[in-house]
């Protein structure tokens, strides 16, 4: 048979595309890499242009740890972080929850045209609004703290959640909800007992990107909080470990590594969610 | 003797009050609807759809950050277009995005069709592919501007010491060329992993009777790839690359962690130039009307987008 091929071709078929994969894998990780390096160096080697850049070579220092959690506020920046991106996936999960069920399922008048609008205001990239909400947030008295994150980062996450869970509760067969209904449950309870549980992969995979948005938000952020005390971990980290034209390069390296291990460790949990909720074709790129 | 409403309920018929009518109007389908979407409904008026038509009320005022001013017409579109600066971030704005858009294409394609193989770690090696897209940009956007150092360069370090280059090499972040190569670059390596991984699920769902067919026929391989799967990974594709143009066009975080615009405003994309203008220039009438710069290029986009999402 022409395709059932030789045990060797297929070695060497695979040895090719290993071949071509390690220059990316390579690209992909050397710039994590060489920040956990650069983190762990101390400042003498880091600024001796005679050391080999790639490994430390005069002993591993924690220095540039310390400094971010004596010098900095980084806890408090981590805690902002975490407090905003949970009480926004929270609401926003919620609130899609019930619209993107609206729309997958209920017939009404203008339903069509409410899923074009949210669609729409998927494809809004933040950066288009951030000057105008920048203003709305002085107006409500919320300028400078983070309930203006809380109260902004729904605006990108629930068109997204939105589209995300509408196509999960599609594939739910009608005749579940049917049956129930004719049992005498409510609309309500046949939402919350027999659709949610159903749908509960899409719900986990847009609660899983909500967070990832939220903690990795930046132009918000930037734009909205000025304090110090305020900010979130993204923001903190770019801004306080860099003062005018000098770059703690030390620090900054070990606080974006720290500032991205909360992420790294929900990514490596659930990494098939992140996979599937990609290739529902849905994610900003 | 008339039939009290103990009876009926005994029965099985609710008490008509005025709880259970609102219960029956509740259980409607189309108020149950309308009901749901309210809340986000309310979201999209108040913080997308009322920002949106502030942005276009700024756009055409002499706002300043503390001090609302009054309606100019067109003065703000006419200052920023004969403005060279601005001039130069539209031209920055297509040239980033459409090598990076191109870069991200054929790469992705590529990236898929190796990653597609049976190959032993597989979960592995798509866990690593899709690391970038995850890890928060600004952040790993920071290992790269240490990487591109002007003294420090790692890049600039190993290209040396392999004769690539001669010492001290280029200033990847200080000259304009080599810093929009630096920017697609990161741009490219942030967002590679969307399209890997979308394109990936597209191959997945190409018959593999359809390539066995074409080899048979005596098929190149290139020949498979060129008549039987580029044209059934279309749809995924095109739909992948709408939405990273969008986003690429809209890039802020890379190219301001990297370059900030500079040197000398090469490097400026319509977001991080309204950025500089609008909040730390205080114009927040001029920042507006560069913004809405990027909103032409989202209408079409949504568009073919729409007419794309009907066809199918």
């Amino acid at each position: 048979m022409a395709f059932a091929r030789s045990r060797g071709a297929r070695i060497r078929s695979n040895a090719f595309a290993y071949a071509n994969l390690a220059p990316y894998v390579f690209f992909v990780l050397f710039p994590f890499y060489f920040m956990a390096v650069t983190s762990f160096k101390s400042n003498a080697e880091l600024y001796n242009l005679k050391s080999i850049p790639f490994w430390i070579q005069t002993g591993v220092i924690t220095e540039h740890y310390t400094f971010l959690f004596a010098k900095t506020e980084f806890v408090t920046w981590m805690k902002n972080s975490l407090l905003v991106a949970v009480v926004a996936t929270t609401v926003s999960v919620v609130i899609s929850i019930l619209a993107g069920y609206s729309l997958a399922r209920l017939r009404f008048r203008g339903a069509a045209s409410f899923g074009t609008a949210i669609f729409i205001s998927y494809l809004v990239p933040p950066t288009l609004l951030f000057l105008p909400l920048s203003q709305v947030v002085v107006w409500l008295g919320l300028a400078d703290s983070v309930y203006a994150l809380m109260v902004t980062y729904p605006t990108f996450l629930v068109p997204f959640c939105t589209w995300l869970l509408m196509g999960y509760f599609r594939t739910i067969p009608r005749e579940v909800e049917e049956c129930a209904l004719v049992d005498g449950a409510t609309r309500m309870q046949t939402l919350s007992k027999i659709v949610l549980p159903m749908a509960l992969p899409g719900i986990i995979c847009a609660v899983l990107f909500s967070f990832t948005l939220c903690w990795n938000e930046f132009i918000y952020a930037l734009t909205f909080i000025s304090q110090s005390g305020n900010k979130t971990a993204v923001v903190g980290v770019t801004s306080d470990l860099i003062r005018g034209d000098i770059y703690f390069w030390g620090s900054l390296m070990a606080g974006a590594l720290l500032a991205s291990i909360p992420i790294v460790i929900i990514y490596v949990l659930f990494l098939d969610y992140y996979v599937s909720g990609l290739t529902a074709g849905a994610v900003k790129g | 003797m008339a039939v009290g409403p103990r009876v009926l309920e005994a029965a099985g018929f609710p008490r008509p009050g005025r709880l259970s009518r609102l219960r029956e109007w509740w259980e409607q389908e189309h108020v149950f609807g309308y009901g749901l979407i309210v809340p986000a409904i309310v979201l999209l008026v108040t913080l997308i759809a009322f920002p949106f038509g502030m942005a276009i009320w700024f756009s055409l005022s002499d706002y300043w950050v503390g001090s609302p001013g009054g309606f100019v017409g067109l003065t703000n579109y006419r200052e920023i277009l004969g403005n060279e600066t601005f001039r130069q971030t539209v031209q920055n704005s297509f040239v980033f995005t459409s090598i990076a858009v191109s870069l991200k294409v054929v790469l992705g394609v590529w990236l898929a069709m190796l990653l597609a193989r049976n190959l032993r770690f597989k979960r592995v090696i798509r866990g690593i592919v899709l690391l970038p897209f995850v890890i928060p940009t600004a952040l790993s956007t920071l290992a790269w501007l240490w990487m591109f150092d002007s003294l420090y360069s790692v890049v600039n370090w190993t290209a040396i010491r392999l004769h690539l280059i001669n010492a001290p090499g280029p200033n990847w972040l200080g000259q304009s060329t080599y810093a929009m190569a630096a920017v697609i670059t990161v741009n490219v390596w942030r967002g590679l992993p969307f399209f890997a991984i979308t394109v990936l699920a597209g191959l997945m769902a190409v018959p593999r009777e359809y390539l066995e067919a074409a080899e048979v026929d005596g098929a190149t391989s290139w020949g498979r790839f060129w008549h039987v799967t580029l044209p059934l990974i279309k749809p995924v594709l095109a739909v992948v690359i709408l939405f990273s143009t969008i986003f690429t066009f809209g890039d802020f975080n890379i190219v301001q962690v990297l370059t900030r615009g500079g040197p000398v405003n090469t490097t400026h994309l319509f977001a991080t130039l309204a950025y500089q203008v609008g909040l730390n220039g205080g114009n927040l009438g001029q920042g507006a009307a560069i913004s809405l710069f990027i909103f032409p290029l989202l209408a079409l986009v949504v568009f073919f987008q729409l007419q794309y999402v009907r066809k199918e």
